[in-house]
């Protein structure tokens, strides 16, 4: 029976092979042009066109978004103008949260109390779960239910295959993939996304340069970091009513400054261990549309700002315990947490962070977005109880833990450049089947993120600059 | 349930390409890149596929259900090409699926603002397979650019059904959900528009033709392999190994919608 369909089968491949060698490429112009034809005879019976204002109107917008004057500066710009909105947005809700939160926590403290709960439950509930929770939602949901809805908005109108369409000739110039612009547009997001995205790349080359590189622009989990402590330590240089200007700025320049290190990496890789030549594509830029405000509310708040919360949270909570148990086990005068830090500590001091900064990275690998809450915690948990009501309260702490304006800026550097998260590192690993790229995922970001602070911090010092 | 694939006229084939269809219609989702076919694959579904405005957006295959008049149809999909001359892997899956897939429907987003080069796609389909729903999606924008499309007469033109949308706002999907019940049905009167090409090509498909069909015995639509063979695409030969002599199972399940991606 097999046989016998393959015997057909055989018939069919002896066509094929002989149709191959009769007509050869002969008659597929000719196949194609019927088709055409045919769509264009169709075309004509039905359809009417009127006007053509509104598709010159397109036009002379996409000249102006896409020209070789303006592009940039509008880009950086509007980049700048989403920063600016989420910054200043979202400093009165937060407070607002924070507000509730440590409003709820002296009432369950008080609860604990009346109940005459054991101290350390007290402890680890409150002051280790409760307080990362509280400091991750209120700090975090604000610029997220801000930033996300914003950023769908850009990519529903349409703008973002206008800035793939700027940057295609830089990362050609890097010897990598046009699209890769989307994928790392897309990483703003959520670098794991990005990371899926670079399958719309079909070569497996530039596929992997986009892979490598998506983790250097600063996701939603980074964002919270990067503009609390921008807002602290650059908009605290600077009078108040232009405190959220200069963080803006700030912000704005270090995500610049990703792109550039994005593009650099991606000429180093093309150059190296991933040569060739850069393959062409034709991107569309399609028609912009006006975006359903509904539609873009809900998916950027529903999908997008709760997952990405619901992850941290469910991260958090596990992180709280844990730091808190390592805080309160004391292993000789110190705490398991201390002795942790005071061995991290000389190689963190050598590129501006201290042990506990470079430990809360070390923990905060399954996501990013509890870095910084750690970092709080490890302080906290040093004596100093602070309820950290807002950012000042933030800063005070930071202050009295030692930190500069050199330390914050190493964190914001640390924060942009260091291994993905876990989400990304086993999306990178599905994506490649390669633990060979996922390491190198992880170390390449790494290296870079040493190498910078250490150049900042040792160049500070040697230059005698004080913040 | 009585109308299911065992009655449809395919339904015996299904079992051959070992397709999971249950007591489902399965309905392909083609069309060019950024017409709007994630946004019908949600609204359809009820499901929330990320969309954005960039073409090549849908990454994944994605599948899903919906239930019409007390039926269940499972949707996929297909990833976004301009047209099935397998030129690339999208196009190469999309034209797969279709082929060997035996999708009951296979419904062709077209963008209405740019309708010539989507037919293009559209017409190619309906070599394929005659159980075609075309949706002219996008019709408001295309409005608003001064294009007006006579969807009576684009219907009768092409032959198969012809419905008109604006998918976002949910305007004529009841109509298309109908429309693809009829065709799954049967009881919708196709008689697609046949290309006719130039004489030497017509001759060369007469010359091979019949004997596509004496081999493939109805399995495929024989004109369009004869077709493709005269083109010197090489690829049908391989596909149609693997799945009709290698009875490699079409995967169907497609991959989960990522809530996140």
């Amino acid at each position: 029976m097999h046989r016998q369909f393959l015997g057909k089968f055989n018939e069919l491949v002896r066509i094929s092979d002989l149709s191959s060698f009769t007509y050869g490429d002969s008659l597929r112009d000719s196949i194609v042009k019927d088709i055409y034809r045919a769509a264009e005879e169709v075309t004509k019976k039905v359809v009417t066109q009127k006007s053509q204002r509104k598709i010159t109107f397109d036009k002379k917008i996409d000249d102006l978004l896409t020209s070789k004057i303006f592009g940039y500066p509008i880009m950086i710009l509007l980049l700048g103008l989403v920063f600016w909105i989420t910054i200043t947005g979202a400093n009165y809700p937060s407070q607002m949260l924070a507000n509730l939160f440590f409003w709820l926590e002296g009432k369950l403290t008080y609860l604990f109390m009346v109940l005459g709960s054991p101290q350390w439950l007290h402890g680890i509930l409150i002051l280790g779960i409760y307080r990362t929770l509280a400091w991750v939602i209120s700090v975090m949901l604000p610029p997220m239910a801000i930033f996300f809805p914003i950023f769908t908005l850009l990519e529903d109108l349409g703008y973002l295959p206008r800035v793939a369409f700027n940057l295609d000739r830089l990362f050609k110039k890097a010897g990598a993939h046009g699209k890769q612009s989307l994928t790392m547009s897309m990483g703003f997001g959520c670098n794991a996304a990005g990371i899926i995205a670079c399958r719309i790349i079909e070569s497996p080359r530039e596929k992997l340069i986009a892979i490598l590189t998506n983790n250097f622009v600063p996701c939603n989990g980074r964002f919270p970091t990067l503009i609390a402590l921008a807002t602290i330590f650059v908009g605290g240089l600077v009078a108040s009513q232009y405190r959220s200007l200069a963080a803006t700025l700030f912000v704005t320049l270090l995500v610049v400054f990703g792109i550039i290190v994005t593009l650099i990496v991606s000429w180093v890789l093309s150059k190296t261990i991933l040569k060739g030549i850069p393959s062409s594509f034709t991107l569309e830029l399609p028609p912009y549309r006006k975006p359903k405000i509904g539609r873009v509310i809900y998916t950027s708040l529903i999908d997008r700002t709760i997952f990405v919360l619901g992850r941290a949270i469910a991260v958090a909570v596990p992180a709280g315990l844990i730091i808190w148990i390592l805080a309160n086990i004391t292993l000789g005068d110190k705490s398991i947490l201390s002795h942790s830090a005071a061995f991290l500590d000389p190689f963190a001091r050598m590129i501006g962070l201290d042990g506990f900064i470079l430990m809360a990275f070390i923990i905060g690998l399954p996501a990013n977005e509890i870095v910084v809450p750690i970092i709080i915690m490890s302080y906290m948990s040093k004596g100093a109880m602070l309820e950290l009501e807002s950012l000042l309260e933030m800063q005070r702490l930071f202050i009295d833990n030692g930190w500069t304006f050199l330390t914050a800026l190493n964190v914001m550097l640390f924060s942009l450049f260091h291994f993905p998260c876990g989400t990304a590192l086993w999306t990178i690993g599905k994506e490649t089947g390669s633990l060979k790229w996922t390491m190198l995922s992880a170390l390449i970001p790494t290296v870079i993120g040493i190498a910078v602070c250490f150049i900042v911090t040792q160049g500070a010092r040697l230059l005698g600059l004080v913040f | 349930m009585g109308l299911t694939c065992e009655s449809c006229s395919r339904g015996v084939l299904k079992k051959k390409f070992n397709l999971r269809c249950g007591e489902k219609f399965v309905i392909a989702l083609a069309g060019n890149p950024n017409v709007g076919k994630s946004t019908v694959f949600n609204e359809l579904t009820g499901l929330k596929q990320h969309t954005g405005n960039w073409p090549g957006k849908t990454v994944v295959n994605a599948r899903g259900n919906y239930r019409y008049e007390d039926m269940e149809f499972v949707l996929m999909d297909l990833p976004g090409t301009y047209s099935l001359l397998a030129s690339s892997v999208e196009e190469q899956v999309a034209r797969d699926f279709i082929c060997f897939g035996q999708p009951d429907v296979t419904i062709v987003v077209v963008d209405g603002t740019c309708l010539e080069r989507n037919l293009n796609l559209v017409l190619q389909v309906m070599e394929l397979t005659h159980n075609v729903v075309v949706c002219v999606n996008l019709i408001d924008e295309a409005e608003r650019k001064g294009i007006f499309i006579d969807i009576k007469a684009l219907e009768e033109e092409l032959g198969v059904p012809v419905v008109g949308t604006i998918a976002r706002e949910g305007v004529g999907l009841e109509e298309l959900k109908r429309r693809v019940l009829n065709v799954a049905l049967n009881i919708e009167n196709l008689n697609p528009k046949k290309i006719s090409y130039s004489k030497p090509v017509e001759d060369a498909i007469k010359g091979i033709e019949p004997e596509i069909d004496r081999i493939l015995k109805g399995k495929l639509n024989s004109r369009w392999v004869a077709l493709r063979l005269i083109d010197g695409d090489n690829t049908i030969v391989n596909s149609i190994y693997e799945h009709i002599y290698d009875k490699k199972t079409l995967e169907i399940e497609g991959e989960e919608v990522l809530v996140n991606a």
